[in-house]
């Protein structure tokens, strides 16, 4: 492998997210995700696919590639693989294996049995939470490599490295490829993409999709135009490891890229290297030195072709997806599906809860709230008793903030009887005459706040409510107290 | 111990016999292995059939059968007899080089599954039989660790690339061994040296742990001295093995069962249009066995199939493109020669220019070649299309013939350094020989007289894919209408 030199690199800018065009340029981003298929074994192997095992535990004559072993293909992965075609509303077609060849140190069998042009989904899409629409162009099975570990030299690469170590554990865990097509327009476009398709395979089980552990991986390719104009040349940018990364990337890189065209310079193909430290994309190879990869058809293998009775199968085991669970959370809520709270919900998959929540009689909204803010390590509570606890405070009979110390009761004992607990606590039930007359005795008590209050002066209103709070014991709803004085003003 | 310069393969007792004998307790396996490997250690040095004779394991092996024998424990259809293996065989803990210093040393951590099933019938590995560098070759030439002698006549080549296997043989070191077939290197050595050889339909015998040459072309199949006796080995070895995708879903079609039913009614076809090549006295031998086969009361048709003429082109492209990338990953990495460098990338082309002889070398660059961007559809795409049309005509032809037969090979043995410095005249060799494996057909090379120069000369009978036992039925005719 040769490496060119660095070129000088262009200086890091801030981009904001929400900008469509900068400097009258518009990016184009089309994104590359590897996601690891979860199945027990490997893709033509009976060795485990176990992820933080010791070093070339996993290994067989097939996952080294030994002299004649042959692979045979995990039908666990083919599944799999359909099913993410299947979430992703792809066509899937029978396909073939194609070998692409290469040598490198942690590929022992020096090619890579991937798909080629016969891929097995096609033509798919996936909707952004936003309503925005992204085409999928494939997605495709293949076969991880292993991992090399580069030991001295610098940056972590083979190219001056003292030694390198190999573990082969990685090497032959089933992959899909899912290509989009260009289709991305702004960089938070791209980081809703990339969580949504986590969301999506998470949901039907294909994947653990853990970029940390770098069972989903993206690669972005990114190029800028005017708007209306074909598409730019483009870099593909690697080493990508978390939806904050994918944002900050392709930003350093639309920036660098307006900032040589505007400079006289041409964008020139390449791949290039995210380096998360420096907040920069760095020349990892030009298309100049691109492998020959002498695709083939893989004469180990047979074609796939699924049946349709498997198709329908597996499309019936598919689970409803994130999108669809968000909506309807959206309905029953009354929130909106692109919100923060049924997005947070929905990805931890607590949806479900918050519905039997609504459906044992409580407030689904409520509900929502208190799942997002107080079950982040999931719900040990029975949905029953938050169901108590949502009625008590949509009832007056509970404040807003008493109803949140009973929550954290209930959280802390895995449940209980909200009502006992209130009790407990000495929190009286106070119906809206009992609030206003105390709102009252406070506007009589501070007639200078009130008089401000009603000339329009909002700090006022601090005063008047801490009133109410101190005569409550800190036990009012401070919502409810700002409604009734602003009715009162009002009147 | 001087080997005749002609010898008939009735001098040695073949797998049946020797079976048939262990088992009804006449010998024991362990007589009949050191007899083997008496006459190893007297014919191998001058032949250089094995590059190892598996002396103790062998021994060792036999001892068991012959106890299992002594306490009426039933054994299997092969127990006590021996076997050589092409050296591209993988043996669990045995040396398996592929005749290349690349994998030299190299002891593979697992068998082959035609080496599981083998044992599991009894037979006993006795050794690993030289061959054509990685099986390319035609003459046992090219091997790293030099050539195999024809047992009758030491100046002269096996043929290859199973060349040892089939000297193995011939020279009575093993009743019965296994080849590899790509483009004829079971059959094109065994008519050289005047025994049996079978490449089955591909699928039928696995090709887990053979060392893969051409992937979609390579077959592994027996050397023996009788047609009975290559049917009892496949049907040990045959069947499908789920870790060979390539494997048909079906047992071993039967083909002991159909070897005395004569060839009454068969159509045989001769090819009009066969390309020419061939020595006077290999179409001579070729004709007496039509007209045997006639007065046996076979029918003799006159069919066209064009495939043959365009096979060796195809083959060319087909078995280098696919080669150079399965022999990528001699890469010095894992296993094997590793030749030191300053970098990992000179580190393997240092390897690979050291490890692999010239051969191999010219196939990888042709395969890398037809398989690089801008011309695979020139070659590779081609090819491949080439072999659709083969398989057409095949189709035609057997709408009109049950099986065909050719020449095995065009000459009788050659001398060594005959055809070493021109590659294509080797190349011809395989001229009859390659087209049945561009279409994944059997094809059996029986023992027919000798030529001009008291050689042995093969003829070949081929049929389309599963008819082995139609080709067997043949074939064990002309067995025995030879030996009139």
């Amino acid at each position: 492998m040769t490496m060119t030199a660095e070129p000088p690199e262009a200086a890091a800018h801030d981009v904001d997210d929400d900008v469509d065009i900068v400097n009258g340029y518009e990016l184009v981003v089309g994104l590359e995700v590897h996601v690891e298929l979860a199945t027990n074994t490997k893709m033509f192997s009976s060795s485990p696919n176990h992820f933080g095992d010791e070093p070339n535990t996993n290994i067989d004559p097939v996952t080294l590639g030994l002299p004649g072993a042959l692979p045979v293909l995990n039908k666990a992965a083919v599944e799999h693989a359909i099913r993410i075609g299947l979430a992703l509303n792809c066509k899937v077609q029978p396909s073939i294996f194609h070998r692409k060849n290469y040598f490198y140190p942690d590929l022992p069998k020096a090619y890579q049995i991937s798909q080629y042009d016969i891929p097995m989904n096609i033509d798919g899409f996936l909707m952004l939470p936003d309503g925005k629409r992204i085409g999928i162009e494939r997605a495709h099975m293949e076969e991880d490599t292993g991992k090399s570990t580069h030991v001295g030299g610098t940056g972590g690469r083979i190219h001056g490295s003292e030694h390198s170590l190999l573990d082969f554990n990685r090497c032959g865990v089933p992959l899909v490829e899912i290509v989009s097509r260009p289709d991305i327009r702004t960089s938070e476009q791209a980081r809703m993409y990339v969580s949504e398709l986590h969301d999506i395979l998470v949901a039907i089980g294909a994947s653990d999709a853990k970029m940390e552990e770098g069972s989903m991986r993206v690669d972005a390719n990114v190029s800028v135009r005017k708007p209306g104009e074909p598409f730019g040349t483009r870099c593909e940018i690697k080493n990508v490891n978390s939806i904050r990364s994918v944002g900050r990337a392709i930003d350093y890189e639309m920036r660098r890229q307006i900032d040589l065209i505007e400079g006289g310079d041409t964008v020139i193909q390449q791949t290039r290297h995210w380096n998360e430290t420096d907040g920069r994309t760095h020349t990892l190879r030009t298309k100049e030195d691109a492998d020959d990869y002498r695709y083939f058809p893989e004469p180990d293998l047979v074609p796939i072709v699924p049946s349709a009775d498997w198709i329908e199968e597996i499309r019936e085991s598919i689970p409803v997806l994130p999108a669809a669970r968000r909506a309807h959370l959206s309905t029953v809520t009354g929130q909106p599906a692109s919100g923060e709270a049924i997005s947070v919900v929905t990805a931890r998959g607590q949806d479900e809860y918050v519905l039997a929540v609504a459906h044992l009689g409580g407030d689904a909204g409520r509900a929502l709230i208190y799942v997002k803010e107080a079950f982040a390590d999931g719900p040990d509570v029975p949905a029953a008793d938050l169901a108590v606890l949502t009625r008590l405070e949509v009832d007056g009979r509970l404040s807003a903030t008493q109803a949140k110390t009973v929550l954290a009761e209930l959280v802390a004992n895995n449940g209980g009887d909200a009502e006992a607990i209130a009790a407990a606590k000495g929190f009286e039930a106070m119906d809206s005459s009992a609030l206003e007359s105390v709102v009252d005795e406070a506007i009589s008590a501070d007639p200078a706040a009130w008089e401000k209050y009603c000339n329009g002066d909002q700090k006022a209103v601090g005063a008047l409510v801490g009133r109410v709070m101190k005569a409550t014991k800190g036990q009012a709803d401070g919502k409810a107290v700002t409604a009734i004085l602003q009715s009162r003003r009002d009147a | 111990m001087s080997i005749p310069t002609t010898r008939s393969t009735s001098d040695f007792a073949g797998v049946i016999a020797l079976a048939e004998q262990i088992r009804n307790g006449d010998r024991t396996a362990v007589d009949v292995v050191e007899e083997h490997l008496a006459r190893i250690d007297a014919g191998n040095p001058e032949l250089h059939a094995f590059n190892l004779v598996m002396a103790d394991s062998a021994m060792a092996a036999a001892a068991t059968i012959d106890g299992q024998i002594a306490a009426g424990n039933p054994v299997g259809v092969l127990a006590g007899v021996p076997v050589a293996l092409k050296d591209n065989l993988c043996t669990h803990g045995v040396e398996t080089t592929c005749s290349s210093k690349i994998l030299q040393g190299w002891k593979p951590p697992y068998n082959a599954t035609v080496v599981d099933r083998l044992a599991a019938a009894g037979a006993i590995g006795i050794g690993k039989t030289n061959l054509d560098e990685f099986a390319m070759g035609s003459s046992t030439e090219n091997s790293a660790f030099g050539p195999t002698r024809n047992p009758h006549d030491p100046s002269r080549v096996p043929g290859g690339s199973s060349g040892g296997s089939a000297a193995a043989v011939a020279a009575g070191f093993a009743p019965f061994a296994l080849g590899s077939d790509t483009g004829g290197s079971i059959r094109q050595p065994a008519a050289l040296c005047g025994v049996v050889g079978v490449k089955p339909t591909y699928g039928t015998v696995s090709r887990y742990g053979l060392i893969a040459f051409a992937s979609s072309l390579d077959q592994i199949g027996p050397f023996t001295h009788s047609v009975a006796d290559a049917a009892v080995v496949l049907e040990a070895i045959g069947g499908h093995d789920p870790m060979d995708s390539t494997s048909l879903p079906r047992p071993f079609p039967s083909v002991s069962g159909v070897l005395d039913r004569g060839v009454e009614g068969l159509r045989v076809g001769r090819i009009t249009d066969l390309p020419t090549g061939a020595d006077d006295d290999v179409n001579g031998r070729l004709d007496a066995a039509f007209a045997a086969l006639e007065a046996a009361g076979a029918t003799i048709v006159d069919v066209q199939v064009p495939a043959f003429t365009f096979g060796l082109t195809a083959y060319y492209i087909v078995a280098p493109a696919e080669a150079s990338s399965n022999l990528s990953r001699f890469d010095g990495v894992r296993y094997g020669l590793r030749v030191d460098a300053p970098s990992t990338g000179e580190m393997m082309a240092a390897s690979r220019a050291a490890g692999f002889g010239d051969e191999v070398k010219r196939r990888i660059m042709l395969g890398t070649y037809a398989l690089s961007a801008g011309y695979y559809d020139a070659y590779y795409g081609k090819a491949q299309r080439i072999r659709t049309l083969i398989a057409q005509d095949f189709a035609k032809a057997y709408a009109q013939v049950d099986v065909l037969m050719t020449p095995t090979a065009p000459t009788e043995a050659f001398h060594f350094g005959d055809k070493g410095d021109n590659p294509l005249s080797m190349y011809l060799c395989d001229l009859y020989t390659i087209a049945s494996n561009l279409a994944g057909h059997p094809g059996i090379s029986v023992p027919y007289g000798v030529g001009d120069e008291g050689l042995p000369i093969g003829v070949q009978v081929l049929a389309p894919a599963l008819g082995e036992p139609v080709m067997f039925q043949v074939a064990a005719e002309l067995e025995r209408l030879a030996s009139k």
